[in-house]
């Protein structure tokens, strides 16, 4: 259950695959009706990433159904799987197997049944779209006509064998999204569109300032649709019949609220002393000890990035409804589950009262507002008993309350003898925990805990273990060989601005680091970024995706231009998941713009190439965005980049060019896609940056005024 | 909770989709809260209410507009169109075609906006150039990164709508 936080799981019962391990009765993952249709229940959730269709399509192909057939039941507590948190590029590891190996059971139990009833030996029997089929033609019965036989109302058992790669033909090929049709249409489809009887609509009252709190409301006329007030201590709302009324009383109620404010938060241009001096707790991630000689050539640098803001094109919404005893709530959250867990406490209900539902959002990429906003809706909702809540988040809020990915600092020392060889190598990386998620301790994470009138304590946020792929620490250990070798890891113990998880957590910034040294050395000793890359990889995976993207670039042809630079990265990642490399190409003139990318990834088996393929691509356009053009921006009392216009992401004029491709392994394990490209890409634009202008970046985002710094 | 401000059904009147519509809301309200209001629509999103994400993106009388600022009095007598009126999963128009088969969108919250804004520039200028087609959808947001997937499906739309 979420490797990505727990790690492997020995608890003695017979190992089964991903989340088939704690959640092993097989009517919990998939039941067949009459009607000629396959429900199956993933615990993993659709975040515009596409997954829901590779997991039909894992399916359907060991039911030897067609992909049609499979209906996908939306995550709810407390009948789905409890798969923790959709997250980590782990849902097809951790659902898509269970569901391999639960629908590959099925099959077999099936199949057991009819074999003994018919006589025909069980391997002889053909599945055709789910009809059982003798090797005369003969028709033994389907999964339809078995639906109520309470078959798999057992735990599935270890001895079912999925198919063989070579034998599939539903996974391994490119299915259109199953949910694109509705958005394509305007379809109801999201979280936003959930209009229930008698809803009505509030907005959040927020604090001008971090760590504000309310004291009084003055005095005024009635609020627009006679709106009613929602107040705990400094969770202010209000509430409406109609949505645009509550946004319009919010707006009146934001100017009769008096909040006092303090200073919590270290200046923007401050942020790189405060990371350096806060305190910290530390820790070694590896630590290998060699004498080496001593260094030709030695690189000492600091990468810098500030916060990042997630910046879903939607804002976070919940509905939400309280019928006095039991609260049912309607979200986007990554992990219903957890959020439940959360929920309870602050709520100080118990987590049987509460039944969490997931509804699609618009993208997420990590811990957003989504679980915030559960609990704003849940609270609000406590104060109008039958009636269902909706609370729409507002940009600003999205943008400034949502939590962020904190800034870093990334020190890395290299030392290398006269032909350029890693003799020895240090990384040490500071930062917030990078993930405050809901469920995991003893205090709520939940934005509006920390603001009622009996208010919980902040958690800090923390960094999960390497071996469930870290936060910070994630890619922190370079891929390359070298006798001498120390990371460490420094999580801040203050946390001013609330942290967590987003797309690729602590790899963003390692890859950069890390891609950024080896290319410096490269140049040190006057060999090809490439090949000094190449001799320092011993796994033959990473060398593959690193020729390929070369290969595709016209790497070894490449022509330097005036104002233009290329440069490349590679990574694994977190080390135990995909592997990709990227060539980028800049222009530089009174900014910088990423023309060109090219990537290769090896993703084990692709169950959806061309869903694979959209996830790599848009992870490279966003990883291009957020290092050329993101910053959270603030003052020591508030978040001041809460519009847009503030926090500008990249447009369609100044998106570049992605050419992706796969390197097919279908026999290999299947690992996610949704995070590979990140760290590549960023560090190849900061590589090709400096092949332009001969400057080594060290400030992120990669901006004129940054280069400028740059040494 | 009385109803407040101005309401005055029928007040405000106009063509959606085709076919004349009076939404029971204050003349004063954004169109986007009636469109996803009274109106019953999906299709047009909210994103930030600043102009500056593109979601909420409608044509009226052809042109591309922000429904998130706008008035609803604003579009008195006018025709407005959303996804909705662009083509049905029976009778797709060739854009949501060109999007499903190549598959431009994620998590798909800004392509109602996104669809509007390229069949307003389909109208106007049939075979655009790729800078053309960037610059028609430069207001508009999108945060998963499929840029490149739309930009080509709407060239493809425009190819397949060429007269033979």
């Amino acid at each position: 259950m979420n490797l990505a936080f727990h790690g492997p799981i020995a608890d003695g019962r017979p190992k089964l695959p991903g989340s088939l391990h704690v959640n092993r009765r097989l009517d919990r993952w998939l039941s067949f009706h009459a009607e000629g249709f396959v429900t199956i229940r993933p615990g993993k959730v659709e975040l515009g990433q596409g997954i829901l269709t590779a997991l039909a399509q894992i399916s359907a192909e060991e039911l030897d159904v067609a992909l049609s057939r499979i209906r996908i039941q939306p995550a709810a507590t407390p009948d789905s799987p409890d798969e923790a948190v959709t997250s980590g590029s782990l849902s097809v590891q951790e659902c898509g197997m269970a569901l391999r190996h639960a629908c590959a059971d099925a099959r077999r139990i099936h199949l057991g049944v009819v074999a003994q009833r018919s006589g025909v030996p069980m391997e002889d029997i053909a599945v055709r779209d789910g009809d059982f089929v003798a090797p005369d033609g003969r028709g033994l019965g389907s999964y339809w006509a078995m639906a109520d036989a309470a078959l798999l109302a057992v735990e599935a058992s270890p001895e079912a064998q999925p198919k063989p790669a070579a034998e599939r033909r539903i996974a391994g090929h490119s299915a259109p999204r199953l949910d694109l049709p509705d958005k394509v249409f305007g379809e109801p489809r999201f979280v936003h569109d959930l209009r229930l009887p008698g809803m009505l609509h509030a907005r959040m009252v927020r604090p001008p300032s971090r760590a504000a709190k309310l004291l009084e409301m003055r005095p005024g006329p009635a609020l627009p649709d006679n709106a009613a007030i929602f107040r705990d201590g400094s969770v202010l709302a209000v509430v409406a019949e109609e949505e645009h009324l509550a946004q319009l009383a919010a707006e009146r109620l934001a100017r009769r609220a008096v909040w006092e404010e303090c200073d919590t938060l270290p200046a923007e241009g401050t942020l790189e002393d405060w990371l350096r001096s806060a305190p910290r707790e530390s820790s070694v991630v590896m630590e290998n000890a060699a004498e080496v000689p001593p260094p030709v050539h030695r690189i000492q640098a600091s990468f810098f990035r500030p916060f990042l803001a997630h910046g879903s094109i939607g804002p976070s919404c919940a509905v939400a409804r309280w019928d006095g005893s039991s609260m049912e709530i309607w979200c986007h959250s990554q992990g219903i589950y957890n959020l439940r867990t959360d929920l309870a406490k602050a709520l100080r209900l118990p987590a049987e009262q509460i039944i969490v539902r997931h509804m699609e959002g618009a993208g997420c990429y990590g811990h957003n507002g989504a679980d915030d906003v559960a609990l704003d809706a849940a609270l609000v909702a406590r104060a109008h008993p039958g009636r269902p809540i909706r609370v729409l988040w507002s940009r600003a809020e999205e943008l400034g309350w949502s939590p962020f990915s904190p800034a870093m600092l990334v020190e890395v020392e290299a030392q290398a003898d006269a032909s350029g060889t890693l003799t020895s190598f240090t990384l040490d990386v500071i930062s917030n925990g990078h993930s405050g998620r809901p469920g995991r301790g003893k205090e709520p994470t939940l934005l509006a805990a920390s603001m009622l009138a009996e208010p919980f304590p902040v958690p800090l946020s923390i960094n999960p273990p390497l071996a469930g792929g870290g936060g910070a620490q994630r890619n922190a250990i370079p891929p390359y060989c070298v006798p001498a070798l120390r990371v460490a890891m420094h999580r801040l113990l203050e946390m001013p601005i609330r942290s967590s998880a987003l797309r690729g957590l602590g790899a963003l910034v390692n890859v950069w680091a890390i891609e950024s040294v080896m290319d410096e050395l490269a140049g040190l000793a006057g060999e090809d970024p490439l090949s000094h890359r190449l001799r320092h990889l011993d796994d033959a995976r990473s060398r593959d995706v690193l020729n390929r993207a070369a290969q595709m670039a016209g790497w070894a042809q490449r022509v330097k231009a005036e104002g233009r630079g290329m440069g490349l990265a590679v990574s694994r990642y977190k080390g135990s998941g995909a592997w990709c490399a990227a060539v980028a190409e800049v222009e530089a003139a009174e900014r910088v713009l990423c023309r060109r990318l090219w990537l290769a990834v090896d993703v084990g088996e692709a169950i959806n190439p061309d869903g694979i393929a959209n996830q790599v691509e848009g992870g490279a356009i966003q990883a291009t965005s957020m290092c050329l053009m993101e910053a959270v921006r603030h003052d020591t009392r508030a978040i001041t980049s809460d519009a847009w216009e503030r926090y500008p992401i990249l447009r369609f004029s100044e998106v570049p060019e992605v050419a992706a491709e796969i390197i097919a392994r279908p026999e290999a394990p299947p690992l996610g896609a949704g995070e590979a490209s990140m760290g590549p890409v960023i560090a190849a634009i900061a590589n090709a940056i400096a092949d332009a202008l001969g400057v080594r970046l060290r400030h992120w985002p990669f901006t004129p005024e940054n280069i400028a710094k740059a040494p | 909770m009385d109803p407040h401000g101005a309401h005055d059904p029928g007040m405000t009147r106009f063509t959606l989709n085709g076919t004349e519509v009076a939404p029971s809301i204050a003349a004063d309200a954004p169109l986007l809260a009636a469109l996803r209001g009274p109106l019953g629509l999906s299709g047009p999103r909210f994103g930030c209410g600043e102009e500056q994400c593109g979601a909420c993106v409608v044509l009226v009388d052809g042109t591309p507009a922000f429904a998130c600022t706008m008035p609803v009095a604003a579009v008195t007598g006018k025709c407005v169109e959303t996804v909705e009126g662009l083509g049905t999963p029976e009778a797709p128009h060739p854009l949501q075609r060109a999007f499903l088969e190549l598959q431009a969108g994620q998590c798909g919250y800004c392509l109602s906006g996104i669809l509007m804004a390229a069949a307003a520039l389909l109208r106007r200028v049939p075979q655009p150039s790729a800078a053309q087609v960037k610059e028609a959808l430069d207001p508009h947001l999108c945060r998963c990164g499929s840029h490149n997937r739309i930009l080509r499906a709407v060239l493809r739309a425009a190819e397949e709508m060429q007269p033979a």
